[in-house]
């Protein structure tokens, strides 16, 4: 008889996995997925994103479209922004919510046109979320339902200059393309590459969507670097993506937001239409958590005053030892040059200024509550 | 980069160089590109007494923490301070970025160590290159 064995499955490749060795990149497991974390260094990579442009391979995130007469009904019943008020070419950010006003997932809900939406979810979440949104809207009329996560290979351009690496690579206009709006273009000579104004870096950019076969995939991420050496782009891994995002306060899935850290504690209620007409998975929590007064703890930005980083998982406590909350994710910060992190505290230690500890490795070390986002980019003047 | 052949080693990381019944304790170069640019360093002070294969501080990098342990036994002379404010130095030449000397209590405990070649073997085996 066989010891009874689970075998942990091969991790899956993005299309350019050979490309990440290639750069001598450090590959680690990502939800499943074997992912570059670094190439030349976080903090080089970073700094790049900040000053410069980078270019990441975010080919893991998921992509779901919806269509037919009764899409825009199954899109509103799923998440709980207003995709109502989409106009064609126009992205928002959403999420998916179980009953308990809680996280499925967060989402980038994109409208080609009438009858016809794009959903980008989590690498980490893929299976869950298709199979949550056939089990939501499966039985909903007039509606298809295709899961197209394996059909494109997604590259994020990011920084200050990745619309002028871009802009070498396509004739579309990409200075007309305003912040969560999406055209298509000709990219690196490929017909109708979705060009969408979005990202997780708190940077300007673009994250653009073209067909997943190593070749054109290899082609497409080399075309790129090219394009942006003169800006000293460079080819950024997980690490970088997570620290980006940190300074500027995005929920990651997992950390911030999950099923157990409701829409009011992640501070993201104001992309939560209750009053958008159509009741939606989730609605009749956030509507009872309101009526009752609102979240008894919420997430709150950290900086460290003493020495000490605190990271994912750490114990955030009372100055006087009482354990009070938890860091959900914490790192240094390398362009604010602060130890950072996001913390759930109850909502009587969520004041700016207050003074709490976090407990690293058994020792108190002291941070106070901060204004997020960390860091915020200097808008263009229109 | 190579590993000095003056140097012993532990599986930990760690390298120790000695003159005389004086240690010098550093981190290798393999650990060092393992944990990423590095951002902080936490160790001991001068008077503090280490024992063999026990933490006695950590580093850490943008993404991780590592504990550091002691390659022998001895009591702490000196702490590279310079490494609060420039922690970087152990990227750039882990080899000669030292982090703390101490005097040895049981220099028999050298023999447990690795030789450089054996180190470089078990990286070679962790790494399965």
């Amino acid at each position: 008889m066989s010891a009874a064995s689970n075998p942990t499955p091969p991790l899956r490749r993005t299309a350019l996995n050979a490309t990440h060795r290639a750069l001598r990149a450090k590959m680690v497991d990502f939800g499943g997925w074997e992912m570059p974390v670094e190439y030349s260094g976080l903090i080089a990579e970073h700094m790049a994103v900040r000053t410069g442009a980078g270019l990441f391979d975010v080919s893991h995130m998921g992509d779901i479209q919806l269509r037919g007469p009764g899409s825009l009904a199954a899109v509103q019943h799923l998440c709980m922004n207003d995709a109502s008020k989409l106009q064609a070419g126009q992205a928002q950010y959403s999420a998916m919510l179980t009953p308990d006003g809680t996280f499925v997932d967060d989402v980038v809900v994109h409208k080609l046109s009438d009858n016809d939406y794009l959903i980008v979810i989590n690498a980490g979440t893929r299976e869950k979320d298709v199979a949550w949104v056939r089990s939501q809207i499966g039985a909903m009329p007039s509606i298809h339902i295709s899961d197209y996560s394996d059909f494109y290979t997604q590259l994020a351009i990011q920084g200050p200059k990745a619309e002028a690496t871009l802009q070498k690579l396509t004739d579309t206009e990409l200075s007309a393309i305003k912040n969560y709006w999406f055209t298509w273009g000709k990219v690196c000579g490929l017909p109708n590459v979705l060009i969408a104004r979005t990202g997780y870096t708190g940077e300007d950019g673009f994250e653009i969507y073209i067909p997943s076969d190593e070749p054109t995939s290899a082609r497409v991420w080399s075309e790129v670097l090219n394009a942006g050496a003169e800006f000293c782009i460079q080819p950024c891994g997980l690490g970088a993506r997570n620290t980006l995002r940190l300074e500027s306060a995005m929920a990651l899935y997992g950390h911030e937001i999950s099923e157990t850290i409701n829409v009011f504690e992640a501070g993201l209620g104001r992309y939560a239409k209750l009053d958008k007409g159509t009741d939606f998975v989730g609605r009749d929590a956030l509507a009872a958590i309101q009526a009752a007064g609102g979240p008894k703890r919420r997430l709150v930005g950290l900086e460290m005053i003493e020495r000490g980083i605190g990271r994912d998982g750490y114990p955030v406590c009372t100055v006087t030892g009482e354990r009070i909350g938890e860091i959900t994710s914490g790192s240094p910060a390398p362009f604010l040059k602060k130890n950072i992190a996001l913390a759930c505290v109850p909502v009587q230690y969520a004041a700016l200024d207050e003074v709490v500890a976090v407990e690293i490795r058994g020792q108190m070390v002291k941070a106070k509550i901060v204004a997020t986002p960390f860091y915020k980019r200097a808008r263009k003047s229109t | 980069m190579a590993y000095p052949a003056g140097y012993r080693y532990t599986k930990e990381h760690e390298w120790i160089s000695v003159a005389g019944a004086s240690g010098t304790v550093g981190i290798t170069d393999y650990a060092q590109s393992s944990l990423g640019d590095i951002v902080f360093v936490d160790l001991p002070k001068v008077g503090d007494r280490l024992e063999a294969g026990k933490i006695f501080g950590s580093v850490e990098s943008v993404k991780a923490v590592s504990d550091l342990f002691s390659p022998v036994s001895g009591t702490v002379t000196a702490v590279n301070e310079e490494l609060k404010n420039a922690p970087e130095w152990i990227n750039a030449d882990a080899n000669s970025t030292w982090m703390v000397k101490l005097d040895l209590a049981k220099p028999a405990e050298l023999d447990a160590l690795l030789s450089a070649a054996q180190y470089e073997a078990f990286i070679a085996e962790e790494t399965g290159k």
